[in-house]
């Protein structure tokens, strides 16, 4: 069980990791999606079946799809490549790798402390529970984000709506 | 515990093969129906009744130069077909096909073929990126939207179904059907399921992305050999699969009268498969933006229609 764990962890780590370092935008996504399936097998084993099944379904498979719906159409061939070489120079990174590096630092303090107590006593939460809890506890969070959701929707329509046409100029308009 | 391991494997490797070998038949009986519906004979020359035709085409595809074209991208154009070959493998492990026989008792066992065909995506998009060819980047880009856009459909006209079982798992789904098929409450569902899950393994009327007379072939025009082979091979699992889904899901499973569970299952999904052919015998191909105009005006309100009445009902009679 922990074997699959870490394992899983390894591989979301240094998915990851390929997916800020890599010059190709295409398949520093693919690094990315990887990842995220990583971590939708740690979701499944840590008891979040509901959790990890979305993770692949949304994430995965609609947003990821999305983007990389964009980068074909932007087409932007190798040109992005040398973009990219150009911007990872160290001073570029090197302030932000630092504070993390202070964050990880910190974690590794927290665990090997043992102040969070080991994670062998988690439940299972099926869909059922998911599905109460949003529905109660959490409904108003629903509702926040479905009017944000809506607001969204009407943004798109809105800008997606074929313009009016004047009568004068509907010869050349098209 | 000794026994089941060996029962296990036997499951698993026996679903496994029989489906390849399944899809794999279907392009020769794909293209024998086609004939008869169209009035003309079809492959019938290799083997009785053209049987060995499968075979023929098998060592043709091993034998073909696999081209990569130097302007790819050749990792990405390499990982493409393997894609949809594995995740569809994979979602056939949690179908189950009759008491005894089916791979994974998989608790979100509808969600997960839900992700597994949402990931098979990737393949199409991939292969289409990867050959660096404007007609296979067509192609690529209207399979990302269209399917997109139908996973929508697919997944909401299946929640009904999964409110009147009260379960994501497969088997529980079929156990709630022993005494009335979901196809009959679930009507609707089925409809906007039916044509989303055509819509997903991209079958003509909904194979734009690889519309012959505007793409040329659409996202696996660089592909030769047996990459091109397993685009082909994908698409036929996802028919299977999603025949089998639909038994699964709508038509009961296993369950009917007189004759053994796994011969119903198997009758209906090949029923199913036959409909699907029948469907790209007759039918023209739509222009793309009717296909997506379709998608969004009338399956999304159809199905979202079938979910609140479904709901609706199962709180009143409660």
């Amino acid at each position: 069980m922990n074997f699959i764990f870490y394992i899983t962890a390894a591989i979301a780590v240094a998915a990851t990791t390929m997916v800020i370092f890599h010059r190709n935008a295409v398949h520093a996504l693919l690094y990315l999606v990887t990842s995220l399936l990583a971590i939708a097998v740690i979701f499944y084993q840590f008891g979040a079946p509901l959790a990890a099944a979305l993770e692949v379904i949304i994430y995965a498979g609609a947003i990821m799809v999305l983007i990389i719906f964009v980068i074909m159409m932007l087409n932007q061939g190798d040109s992005t490549v040398v973009q990219e070489q150009a911007w990872l120079q160290p001073r570029t990174w090197i302030g932000p790798a630092l504070l993390s590096a202070l964050l990880l630092v910190q974690l590794i303090l927290l665990v090997s402390n043992g102040q969070i107590s080991s994670t062998q006593t988690f439940h299972y939460i099926g869909p059922k529970q998911v599905g109460i809890a949003l529905f109660s506890h959490y409904v108003l969070a629903v509702e926040l984000a479905s009017m944000l959701l809506l607001a969204g929707l009407v943004g798109a329509f809105h800008l997606a709506r074929r313009k009016k046409i004047n009568p004068g100029e509907s010869s050349n308009a098209n | 515990m000794t026994t089941s391991i060996w029962i296990t494997l036997l499951n698993i490797f026996g679903v496994l093969i029989v489906t390849v070998l399944l899809a794999a038949i279907l392009t020769w009986g794909e293209r024998r129906l086609l004939g008869f519906w169209q009035d003309r004979p079809g492959p019938n020359r290799v083997g009785p009744f053209g049987t060995m035709q499968v075979m023929a085409d098998m060592i043709k595809l091993f034998f073909k130069e696999d081209f990569i074209p130097r302007f790819a991208d050749i990792p990405v154009f390499v990982l493409a077909p393997t894609v949809v070959m594995a995740t569809m493998l994979i979602a056939f492990g949690v179908v189950p096909m009759s008491p005894n026989i089916g791979v994974a008792d998989l608790n979100i066992g509808l969600l997960f073929v839900l992700a597994m065909s949402s990931i098979a995506v990737y393949s199409i998009i991939l292969g289409g990126y990867a050959s660096n060819n404007k007609y296979a980047l067509l192609g690529g880009l209207r399979a990302a939207a269209q399917t997109v856009s139908y996973e929508v459909f697919m997944g909401l006209s299946l929640m009904g179904v999964v409110m009147m079982s009260g379960s994501f798992n497969l088997r529980d789904i079929v156990n709630a059907q022993a005494e009335l098929w979901f196809i009959v409450p679930q009507f609707l569902g089925f409809f906007v399921f039916f044509i989303a899950g055509i819509a997903e393994s991209r079958r003509t009327p909904f194979d734009l992305p690889e519309a012959e007379h505007e793409l040329t072939a659409g996202f696996h025009t660089e592909y030769s050999g047996m990459k091109f082979g397993m685009f082909f091979v994908g698409e036929y699992l996802a028919v299977i699969l999603i025949a089998a889904l639909i038994t699964t899901l709508f038509l009961g499973g296993w369950h009917g009268p007189w004759l053994p569970p796994i011969i119903w299952f198997c009758l209906k999904t090949a029923l199913l498969v036959a409909i699907f052919i029948l469907l790209r015998a007759s039918l023209p191909r739509p222009r793309y933006d009717q296909l997506m105009k379709f998608g969004w005006k009338v399956m999304l309100p159809l199905s979202l229609a079938n979910l609140l009445a479904t709901a609706g009902v199962l709180l009143w009679t409660a």
